[in-house]
């Protein structure tokens, strides 16, 4: 009777998953806490388990297109879910855009301060975090700002760039550079770095985080229900609180 | 291969040189030392030279990130008395790199120091020859194969170091992104095309390294 306790590790792993649903996200490295929030009220009342899984958008966007057993896909970049929807990987007519967020620059605590992103190019300045251009909304989002007012050829030999948007945080947390380019929800809940500009909305490129149901979904009926949430009253007021813009009202049905 | 490849490959090379040009004084050293002397915890120096082997890379990466960082010890202490930085920079590349690849290095020159007969050095000694002449003239030409042996899997293993070098040195296209960093970037980009034509050099140079080193341990 060996194969007792395997057994019926086993079976209670599969009891588990007739009850109650495992819904996998796949989210925007930046929207870590508020999901984590959102998701513990939503565990509550459901029953459902949500799963996250948190990495630039760039990152997940191809882990989704390898075949990722995926519910949800939730970016901070519309191009990344442009990209799966043209290769039809997203369910059409589930797709919204949620969010807006606003781009700052962060410099560690005991820096220098900086007044402007004509800053960016002083000498002092000598490593600057951004997310990677192609995988990192944020970074994407920084890059063309920097374009914009034609500072990127000077910047660009000081960037340093990271793997995702919290890359960025903590490598400004550690000092190791001198100044980043976040969102301000990341700025937010960080102690260690100080807002040293916040980018006017009209300057930035417009950041909007696409949410959509992945074709292929293995549970796709309870995504379905969170989807739904995520746009409920309730899962708005916890991304304003983090420091979100809710982009739309919940839909009149 | 476009020019930019080329370029990649050409700073993953020369990065890998120069951390072969760091730990072969230090790793011939200790090589010797463990070798041929005995002494309290010696035990421990073995285990600490032979550590990155099996400890993860990016603990590897994230110790010499804490102590070469700004605020880090060594990297503070850096920075204000030269203003000199090593984390981001290709300093932290052969950083990673040289710790990366030091315990094989050492494991393959100390096997090869064991096996050359101790009687050929104490026969020079009775004949006057100094610690130093003894080295350089009975027991590395003897040992010169697997020495070389060992050169050859350091330098295998530098040019395919990933996890320490992306956490010292990050990923910065022409300063700092080796190989691996590179072809992790591409995949990660939807350039799978470049990955490939990357991840092919990578294989032929480990292939070539790998072959020799073996056949110039076998051949005893």
């Amino acid at each position: 009777m060996k194969n007792k306790i395997p057994v019926a590790i086993l079976s209670s792993l599969f009891a588990l998953q007739l009850h109650a649903a495992q819904v996998t996200v796949f989210a925007a490295a930046s929207l870590n806490e508020s999901l984590k929030q959102i998701a513990a009220d939503y565990e509550k009342t459901s029953g459902d388990k949500i799963i996250f899984n948190f990495a630039a958008s760039g990152t997940l966007s191809r882990q989704i297109e390898a075949g990722a057993p995926v519910d949800i896909f939730f970016a901070a970049d519309e191009t990344k879910a442009d990209a799966l929807e043209k290769k039809g990987l997203l369910v059409s007519g589930t797709r919204k855009s949620l969010l807006g967020n606003s781009l700052v620059i962060v410099t560690p605590t005991d820096a220098a301060a900086i007044h402007s992103p004509s800053e960016l190019t002083n000498a002092a300045v000598q490593h600057i975090a951004l997310g990677e251009a192609k995988t990192v909304p944020c970074g994407t989002y920084a890059k063309a700002y920097l374009e914009k007012l034609q500072l990127w050829l000077a910047v660009e030999p000081k960037v340093v760039p990271c793997e995702s948007v919290r890359a960025v945080l903590a490598a400004v947390e550690s000092g190791n550079v001198d100044a980043g380019f976040v969102y301000k929800t990341d700025a937010a809940i960080s102690k260690k770095v100080k807002v040293a500009y916040e980018v006017p909305a009209a300057d930035a490129p417009k950041i909007s985080y696409p949410l959509a149901l992945v074709k292929d979904a293995p549970q796709s009926e309870a995504a379905k229900r969170f989807i739904t949430y995520l746009d409920s009253d309730a899962a708005s007021a916890v991304f304003k609180q983090f420091g979100f813009i809710v982009l739309s009202s919940p839909p009149a049905k | 291969m476009s020019s930019a490849e080329w370029q990649l490959v050409g700073f993953s090379l020369r990065m890998a040189l120069a951390s072969l040009l760091l730990i072969l004084p230090v790793g011939l050293a200790l090589a010797w030392w463990l070798a041929r002397k005995d002494w309290r915890g010696k035990a421990l120096v073995e285990t600490l030279v032979s550590l990155p082997l099996v400890l993860p890379p990016v603990v590897t990466g994230l110790v010499l990130l804490q102590l070469f960082g700004r605020r880090g010890p060594v990297g503070s202490w850096l920075h204000t008395t030269f203003n000199y930085d090593v984390v981001f920079t290709w300093r932290a590349v052969v950083l990673a790199l040289a710790t990366m690849s030091l315990p094989l290095f050492v494991r393959a020159a100390r096997t090869a120091f064991e096996e050359v007969e101790v009687k050929f050095e104490q026969i020079a000694r009775t004949l006057g020859a100094g610690e130093w002449r003894i080295f350089f003239t009975i027991t590395l030409p003897l040992a010169r194969r697997g020495v070389l042996a060992g050169v050859l899997l350091a330098f295998a293993r530098s040019l395919g170091e990933f996890g320490a070098t992306i956490m010292v040195a990050g990923n910065i296209p022409g300063r700092t992104t080796t190989l691996p960093v590179a072809i992790y970037e591409a995949v990660q980009a939807d350039e799978d095309n470049h990955a490939w034509v990357l991840a092919m050099v990578s294989a032929g140079v480990a292939f070539a390294a790998v072959y020799a080193s073996e056949k110039l341990s076998r051949r005893r």
